[in-house]
């Protein structure tokens, strides 16, 4: 048979829009919304976002000028900067440590049989749906010098300390704050991973004597560890982007004892006008982040049981 | 198809005629403000409506801000490419604005306006907004500083009246102080600065100024939170905090308009907040003197045009009409006039009906015309916040006050 003639006999047999590629384009179809959407609001901005990062962006007087790195390099000898990230590293690991820590404690005494257990579940979890703003200038009441929690204590004989006014309890407040309003998120994951772990692992250890502690550390941790590694990373991630309770409670005082990165960025950009060196501390803002969640993700092995 | 070709004639006439209704040359001035007090924006709306009665092509509108995070919002704004045509401007970040180049100049639109007379708004009052001989802002609000204070907790606490202690000539910070300690220990408190919340450090120029001192020179350069006056006037207010408790202390909220305290220095536009249920026997009087002598502090905000709006020169001619005699006097109902022929008992006593013929001459006339404007300085808030950081360590009992002062001119010194 000639080569045209099977050609032609091909083309005929094999449509454009086969099947795979009408399928292919109804899938980018159906996710054309949400990539519009990343493209326009996370892609665009993030480039945006470097390239602010190279100019000196002078809003009021109308400049924006080509620095190249300049911007980095002042970040870099920016004698603030070590006091920022102390602050954030403190901000975070101890909201992380709290955080993990009492979400597990509170997801495992919810997690009992008990008539109006719900309730408890319901309590716990409230402060999630709560205005974030709202729950933090009511937190600042109750921390002022004669506030709630001084007057709770002073009926104990305790003299409580002016709490927002003295570096360490004014980052154990903020603290403080962000646990309470977000431990009930932590606690419901947490619950759910200790309602998916097999009854009869526990009878078959209870039979062998494990003790209750034995149980929780050989049976509990491994089986939930999956979700310790969500509730870390999205905890951490979420420590670094804190604004609004430092913003409304300490706004970064005392001194600088509280201010965080984000905090700081909204300084530079906002309030002092320099828009092209806050770009630049929300580029070390993201690859603080995506060096954390990278590194934890890289360590699930060891902490995750099913990746063995 | 003639259906079809109908259907598209009268959508297009729908498009076209509304669009012929709107005159090709409609300019939208906005004015970013930060007062939602309805008052204001019905008196603002009423010159705006008589400008556009004589520039129909002109429609103005007030855009009200929040006053938290105003001056955040409005260079937000301007970054965004939303600048507005014209923008209220606090006294502190004058600096900034008016060094910038991002104010259009406007004493050629005021001197061109009939019957501006431009010679009859006080050089004091237009010092803060003027660059190289050109003005770049009218200060439409000049506002005194005062002492508020409740006879009844006063007197309640054994002590005498400040005005009684006028009359004696003896109103003096020493004897000040004396009353608030006796009203703190009565279990009231005694002095609040009002909005200074241990943050607002500036607002504290309304003691310092007692001691003669600023916090950097007068061209703006050197920091002068060390020298002596400074010194002394932040020892007096760390002993009347930590020591005497003459003043509410950090975290402390007390309200002196609930009359919770003996006395408030705050503007007199506060007087609104005076109690109608339950009054207490009130007086507005000048604040005490200093070791310095006499003194006044003035706030000042001033309404400036953007360089970068879209219609600079019918802003400033708006500006220019907004600030006119005529309704200079208007706005002098809610804002003590930079004019020289408003600066009388008359007209102020008009506008504030709550206040005496006496405050009005010692407290808003003599304040006006003696008073130092609170300190600014370009760059102002990342020096607000830079010092505002280092003294926190002033406010606690054991603070080594030259230390401290020390540290806050070691960090602001680059920024002068």
């Amino acid at each position: 048979m000639p080569t045209a003639t099977l050609t032609a006999d091909r083309s005929r047999k094999r449509p454009f829009w086969t099947m795979e590629r009408r399928d292919s384009l109804v899938g980018y179809l159906f996710i054309a919304p949400q990539l519009v959407g990343i493209v326009l609001f996370v892609l665009i901005p993030l480039g945006l976002v470097v390239w602010y990062s190279l100019h000196e962006w002078n809003v009021l007087a109308g400049t924006f000028r080509f620095v190249g790195d300049a911007n980095y390099q002042k970040l870099a000898a920016d004698p603030a900067l070590g006091e920022v990230l102390g602050a954030t590293a403190i901000f975070s690991a101890g909201l992380v440590v709290f955080n993990l820590s009492l979400a597990l404690l509170l997801a495992i005494l919810v997690n009992q049989k008990l008539r109006g257990i719900t309730v408890f579940r319901t309590i716990f979890f409230s402060p999630v749906v709560v205005s974030l703003v709202a729950w933090t200038i009511v937190w600042g009441f109750l921390l002022q010098a004669h506030g709630g929690i001084n007057g709770v204590l002073q009926l104990i004989g305790i003299t409580g300390p002016n709490w927002l006014r003295s570096p360490p309890t004014a980052m154990a407040s903020v603290i403080v704050v962000q646990v309470f309003k977000n431990v009930g998120l932590n606690m419901v994951l947490f619950l759910a991973a200790l309602q998916g772990v097999p009854r009869e692992l526990y009878e078959a250890a209870r039979v062998d004597g494990a003790s209750r502690f034995t149980q929780f550390h050989a049976i509990t941790v491994p089986l939930i560890s999956p979700t310790i590694l969500l509730t870390m990373i999205i905890t951490i991630v979420g420590s670094l982007q804190v604004f609004a309770q430092i913003a409304v409670l300490t706004q970064g005082g005392p001194g600088m004892s509280t201010t965080v990165l984000v905090y700081y960025l909204y300084q530079q950009a906002f309030q002092f006008h320099r828009f092209g060196y806050g770009a630049t501390i929300s580029i070390l803002l993201f690859l603080i982040v995506a060096v954390l969640t990278f590194a934890q993700w890289q360590m699930r092995k060891r902490i995750v049981f099913y990746e063995n | 198809m003639k259906l079809l070709n109908l259907k598209l004639a009268a959508l297009a006439a729908g498009i076209a005629i509304p669009m012929a209704a709107v005159p090709a040359l409609a300019v939208d001035i906005r004015m970013a403000i930060w007062s939602a007090n309805e008052a204001h924006l019905k008196l603002f709306n009423e010159i705006g409506a008589a400008y556009t009665a004589q520039h129909p092509d002109v429609k103005v509108s007030f855009d009200s801000l929040p006053f938290d995070g105003y001056t955040t919002t409005l260079t937000t704004q301007i970054a965004g490419g939303n600048a507005p045509d014209l923008a209220w401007i606090l006294e502190t970040t004058a600096g900034d604005f008016v060094s910038s180049g991002a104010l259009a100049p406007l004493k050629a639109t005021f001197e061109a306006a009939p019957d501006y007379n431009l010679a009859d708004v006080t050089e004091s009052a237009l010092a803060l907004w003027t660059a190289g001989g050109e003005i770049y802002a009218y200060p439409f609000s000049t506002s005194p500083f005062g002492m508020f204070v409740n006879n009844d907790v006063i007197k309640a606490a054994g002590q005498e009246t400040p005005a009684e202690l006028i009359a004696k000539g003896e109103w003096i910070w020493d004897k000040a102080e004396a009353i608030n300690t006796a009203v703190a220990a009565s279990g009231k408190q005694g002095l609040i600065v009002r909005d200074f919340d241990y943050k607002v450090w500036d607002n504290l120029a309304s003691i310092w100024n007692g001691w003669g001192a600023a916090p950097w020179s007068a061209d703006g350069k050197t920091c002068t939170f060390t020298e002596q006056p400074m010194v002394d006037a932040m020892s007096f207010i760390h002993k009347a905090i930590f020591t005497d408790k003459a003043i509410p202390g950090p975290g402390v909220t007390a309200d002196f308009f609930a009359g919770d305290a003996a006395m408030t220095i705050t503007q007199i536009s506060r007087a609104s907040l005076l109690p109608k249920e339950n009054p207490f026997s009130w007086d507005l009087v000048p604040l005490p003197s200093g070791p310095a002598g006499e003194y006044a502090v003035i706030g000042q905000a001033g309404i400036g045009v953007f360089a970068s709006g879209k219609n600079p020169e019918v802003a400033a001619d708006f500006l220019a009409f907004f600030t006119s005699p005529d309704n200079a006097k208007k706005l002098a109902a809610f804002f003590p006039p930079p004019r020289s022929s408003l600066l009388n008992a008359e007209v102020l006593g008009a506008a504030n009906p709550l206040l005496s013929a006496t405050q009005i001459e010692n407290v808003v006339i003599k304040g006006i015309a003696t008073g130092k404007v609170k300190p600014g300085h370009a760059g102002f808030a990342e020096i607000q916040q830079t010092a505002r950081a280092a003294l926190d360590a002033l406010w606690v009992p054991e603070a080594d006050v030259p230390a401290v002062l020390k540290s806050v001119c070691d960090r602001i010194q680059p920024m002068l």
